[in-house]
């Protein structure tokens, strides 16, 4: 089996996704578009060498709708032969683009890929594409699906993470960020996006607010409390009837924020990168999704990683560095508890909570991240996770190579 | 019968049936009615058509022995009954005439979607009138149009709030709601309406029907927009999604006919009223032809009209009427007795121990009423003008109380308590006196269990989810005054499924002894007093028929298992076991 390489990673900043938001007067195609000519242009790629490009976007309508990655190929002025495929495996479609990609090239019959994602939240907001999953009432009671906030709260209960424990987590996701902002962390894969006269819109994570402590965290009110009380905690505990009650200790400020981002890694085999004169950064080493219990949602990153893990044949003790996307601040700790891993090996830079979850792009950014990171410390494996809607969970493991 | 006749042009369309009490929806109302509709479509120079009832209800709802009937038949049977009647309701909106509910009187499931089905809904200006789609409280959903018209007209929202409780609601409240047009103060003035509306508006369309370029007949239109919004919107997203979990916390699942309304009402609204119309009549196929309906209209309706008729009262001693009545003792029983009393026109006395009272021979009933619990049998110690009248429950909270006969208990006497039971309003089952009567000792049993696994080191909240979970009002545990001493919960706990299999088991295991010991005398009386007298789920249809809920040879299989694994008191009796080969308990 041929071997698949990352070449290069390449993200936009995350804008608070809100009419206020540095980015949202910015379409998603034009988010999209700067990732593609970034890489282009940054590689000197002769585009007419990639086969596709594939975007992950989770609510693909409106703007974001009619094959977003092939629209977007066209705009950056690829080569026409370069097509595109959107994808929609909710928060980890950019990782799942990542491995869809490598799995092409992996198998022979692909050269090269741009495969990432985008999501522009304060534009298309999330959920606005409905959904039989969510509105369905039969396929709601049967599988008793209820919104991930109160998923996140029902893993806090039955795990006993307290609040004190969520607001901890969250104060040292920011503090990472912080850290990592001041010290340029980013600059290599985070290219800034410019308005048409070529002024700067932004060119750093907006969510990212400095001074947030566990205490100032927990002023903040639970977010998915009166959302529980109006049945949907109920419907949960349908399930889950060893508890009474569900304790609701996510809120704004320990779940991953809303934003605005788009993201792409160029993904190629040996051949391709000597055809265009580009040293590998990573290797795709393994990678496996998984299905899980969907009324709490929220753990496939567990079996999603020993399934990884099983075919790389490694252990965990062989991973030097973890991204686990932090969608709510339990699903971090979940998964340090389930395999031991201490916090100074995770999400080092921070994470969702801090830097902000453009859904479709997610995946991809904490690659990026992960990869961007084990070349900064000098370090081997990675391993990058995500919970995903619907009860789903994705990992891939990343080998540095250069 | 139907009556058709012609008045000024405008046919009048009357129903006034023979064969039942008030008007309902059968085999040979529908036909009838059909056919008076198809006379006036025919009939050029008809113009309009009113549709009203000579009784004082307009049409109370469909036959709910036709239903039965269909339950256990072929799917396709019901279908034919069901798009039967659909096809009627959707000529009178497409015959191009104009056709008006002049509705005198309550208008209930298919007698309301009568006038669903009308372009106009006048509603007589009635106080007792009632108006509504009710059929979710006997396990169905309104199967003729209900779940796609009124959503249309009212929007959805509200629509699935009234027919997922089933709601009852007057004129006045049901012109707000939209759900009538127009209010008349007299008969007269009604049909003076109903003319008017016919004049103004020959040619009528619905909002959710136009005209097809073509053919020039109507059709239903693409992409209605339903009023307060669409299925796919922010709004759809929220009923839908949120809608869904309140309902299922109310129902816990165990109740097919909600979510198949709201089943009907998230699909067929998004497609047009044609193909909305087929999709309704799936749903209520499926749930028609339920155990669950079966159940709850056999016991809850059918089966509680025959009690509340006297099929267990004595049938050859008249109907007594207590118009003066005696009540004896200073339980808080005695104001709630007084009240009830009062209310059904009876002249009530109080008296007590010290102070000499009227002539007891002036009484037609004297009540000693007493609360607690019954330590000692009294009954039998009482001569044959005595019977007990017990309630697990305050009597304004339940309806149905349990009269305690002994041996010695004269049939004119168990009469005459039957008798001012049902003045009161309440249902009553007849039970032998013996420890614990009916109710309470199988409400015991519930309790019991959960005590059982508590001991058993089972996790607190899971008993109890189980027992709400199983469709009980409350959990085992939570009406124990005392709980032992809690020791923390074994390492291996058991499935919800288990908790609730035993739970109710326990109960039907009981309630099937006391049939047996001929404690409780009939089938009939055992499933109503287990719903209404402690709570035992409906959709099982009563603690004895819960038996052909699951089956018989299921239910001795496992109740044999369930006695293995946790105690004797779960094996089944003779009762059970001579019935070890029939198809059901019966």
């Amino acid at each position: 089996m041929a071997e698949a390489f990352i070449y290069d990673a390449v993200r936009t900043p995350r804008g608070r996704g809100k009419s206020d938001g540095a980015l949202h007067d910015v379409q998603p195609i034009q988010l999209l578009t700067t990732v593609l000519r970034e890489l282009r242009d940054r590689n000197q790629l002769d585009t007419s060498l990639i086969d596709d490009v594939i975007m992950g976007c989770v609510t693909p309508i409106g703007e974001q709708g009619a094959d977003i990655a092939r629209t977007a190929a066209l705009e950056a002025g690829y080569a026409e032969s370069v097509a595109g495929v959107q994808l929609n495996r909710y928060c980890s479609s950019g990782l799942e683009a990542i491995n869809m990609a490598g799995a092409y090239v992996m198998s022979g019959q692909v050269d090269a890929i741009v495969a990432g994602g985008v999501e522009s939240m304060s534009r298309v907001p999330m959920g606005s594409d409905g959904g039989a999953l969510f509105m369905n009432p039969q396929i709601v009671a049967r599988h008793k699906i209820v919104p991930q906030g109160i998923s996140a709260d029902l893993i806090a209960t039955k795990y006993g993470y307290s609040r004190q424990d969520v607001d901890t987590f969250a104060a040292e996701s920011y503090r990472r960020a912080v850290e990592a902002q001041a010290e340029n962390r980013f600059a290599r894969t985070l290219v800034p996006i410019k308005d048409a006269i070529g002024i700067t819109l932004l060119d750093y994570d907006e969510g990212v607010r400095p001074g947030t402590t566990t205490e100032s965290l927990g002023k903040l009110k639970p977010a998915f409390a009166a959302m529980g009380q109006m049945g949907l905690d109920a419907l949960a505990l349908l399930k889950y009837a060893q508890f009474d009650t569900i304790n609701h200790v996510h809120h704004a400020g320990n779940s991953s924020q809303i934003v605005d981002g788009a993201a792409g890694v160029l993904i190629g085999s040996t051949a391709f990168g000597e055809q265009s004169g580009l040293k590998p950064r990573a290797r795709i080493k393994a990678f496996a999704i998984v299905g899980s219990e969907p009324t709490i949602m929220l753990t496939g990153p567990i079996p999603a990683t020993h399934k990884v893990l099983k075919r790389a044949g490694m252990t965990i003790s062989d991973i030097d560095l973890f991204e686990v996307n932090e969608a709510f601040a339990a699903i971090p700790l979940l998964f340090m508890e389930e395999f031991g891993v201490d916090h100074s090996q995770l999400n080092v830079n921070g994470g969702a909570i801090a830097l902000g979850h453009p859904l479709g792009a997610t995946g991809t950014i904490i690659s990026a991240t992960l990869i961007d990171e084990l070349e900064r410390s000098n370090k081997q494996f990675g391993l990058a996770t995500l919970c995903i809607g619907g009860g789903m969970g994705i990992a891939t493991i990343f080998e540095r190579v250069n | 019968m139907i009556n058709y006749s012609l008045d000024q042009h405008i046919a009048i369309i009357t129903w006034a049936m023979t064969s039942s009490p008030m008007n309902v929806l059968n085999d040979e109302s529908i036909p009838q009615f059909e056919a008076a509709l198809e006379q006036a479509f025919a009939d050029e120079s008809v113009k309009g058509i009113i549709i009203t009832s000579a009784k004082p209800e307009f049409v109370a709802g469909a036959d709910l022995k036709m239903i039965l009937r269909n339950n256990d038949k072929d799917p396709a049977e019901m279908l034919k009954v069901s798009l039967g009647l659909n096809r009627v309701f959707r000529r009178m909106e497409t015959s191009g005439k104009p056709v008006v509910a002049a509705m005198n009187g309550t208008a209930l499931g298919g007698g309301y979607e009568i006038c669903l089905a009308c372009h106009h809904r006048i509603a007589l200006s009635n106080p007792k009138a009632v108006i509504g789609l009710v059929e979710v409280t006997i396990g169905l959903l309104p199967g003729g149009g209900g779940t796609q018209r009124l959503p249309r007209m009212i929007g959805i929202q509200a629509a699935l709030t009234l027919m997922l409780e089933g709601k009852k609601v007057g004129v006045p409240e049901a012109l707000k709601l939209g759900m009538v047009d127009e209010v008349a103060d007299s008969p007269a003035d009604m049909m003076e309406k109903a003319k008017a509306w016919i004049a103004a508006n020959p040619a009528p369309l619905r909002p959710w029907d136009s005209i097809d370029r073509k053919t020039g007949k109507i059709v239903g239109k693409e992409n209605f927009k339903v009023p307060g919004g669409n299925v796919q919107s922010a709004v759809g997203a929220q009923t839908f999604g949120a809608g869904t979990a309140m309902l299922m916390e109310k129902t816990k699942g165990n109740y097919p006919a909600p979510l198949a309304i709201m089943a009907c009402v998230y699909e067929g609204l998004q497609v047009n009223m044609d193909r909305a119309i087929m999709i309704e009549a799936r749903y209520f196929v499926q749930v028609a032809t339920s155990k669950v309906a079966k159940n709850m209209i056999q016991t809850l309706f059918l089966g509680m009209n025959e009690a509340n008729k006297g099929v267990s009262r004595p049938k050859d001693v008249p109907k007594t009427d207590v118009k003066k009545l005696g009540i004896l003792g200073n339980s808080p029983m005695v104001a709630e007795l007084v009240s009830l009393s009062e209310q059904a026109g009876m002249e009530v006395v109080l008296l007590n121990d010290t102070t000499p009272g009227p002539d007891l021979t002036s009484l037609d009933l004297l009540i000693e009423a007493f609360s607690g619990s019954l330590t000692r049998s009294d009954v039998s110690a009482w001569p044959d003008n005595a019977v007990g009248i017990h309630s697990l429950w305050p009597l304004e909270k339940s309806q149905l109380v349990e009269i305690i006969v002994s041996q010695q208990t004269a049939d004119s006497t168990l009469a005459t308590a039957f008798d001012y039971v049902r003045k009161i309003r309440k249902t009553a089952i007849i039970v032998s006196d013996s420890p614990g009567f009916y109710l309470s000792r199988c409400a015991e049993t519930y309790r019991a269990e959960g005590l059982a696994m508590l001991t058993e080191g089972v996790n607190p909240v899971l008993i109890d989810n189980g027992g709400k979970g199983a469709g009980m009002p409350t959990g085992p545990l939570a009406s124990v005054e005392y709980l032992p001493a809690l020791t923390s919960p074994a390492e291996n706990q058991p499935t919800l499924d288990e908790v609730k299999t035993r739970l109710l088991y326990r109960q039907a295991i009981e309630a099937i002894r006391c049939l047996e010991e001929n404690v409780v005398r009939t089938k009939l009386d055992a499933d109503i007093g287990s719903i209404l007298g402690w709570g035992f789920p409906a959709y099982t249809g009563g603690a004895v028929s819960f038996v052909d809920f699951v089956g018989l040879a299921t239910f001795i299989t496992t109740c044999d298992r369930l006695a293995d694994a946790y105690g004797e008191r779960f094996r089944p009796g003779t009762a059970l076991r001579e019935r070890a080969g029939q198809k059901s308990f019966d």
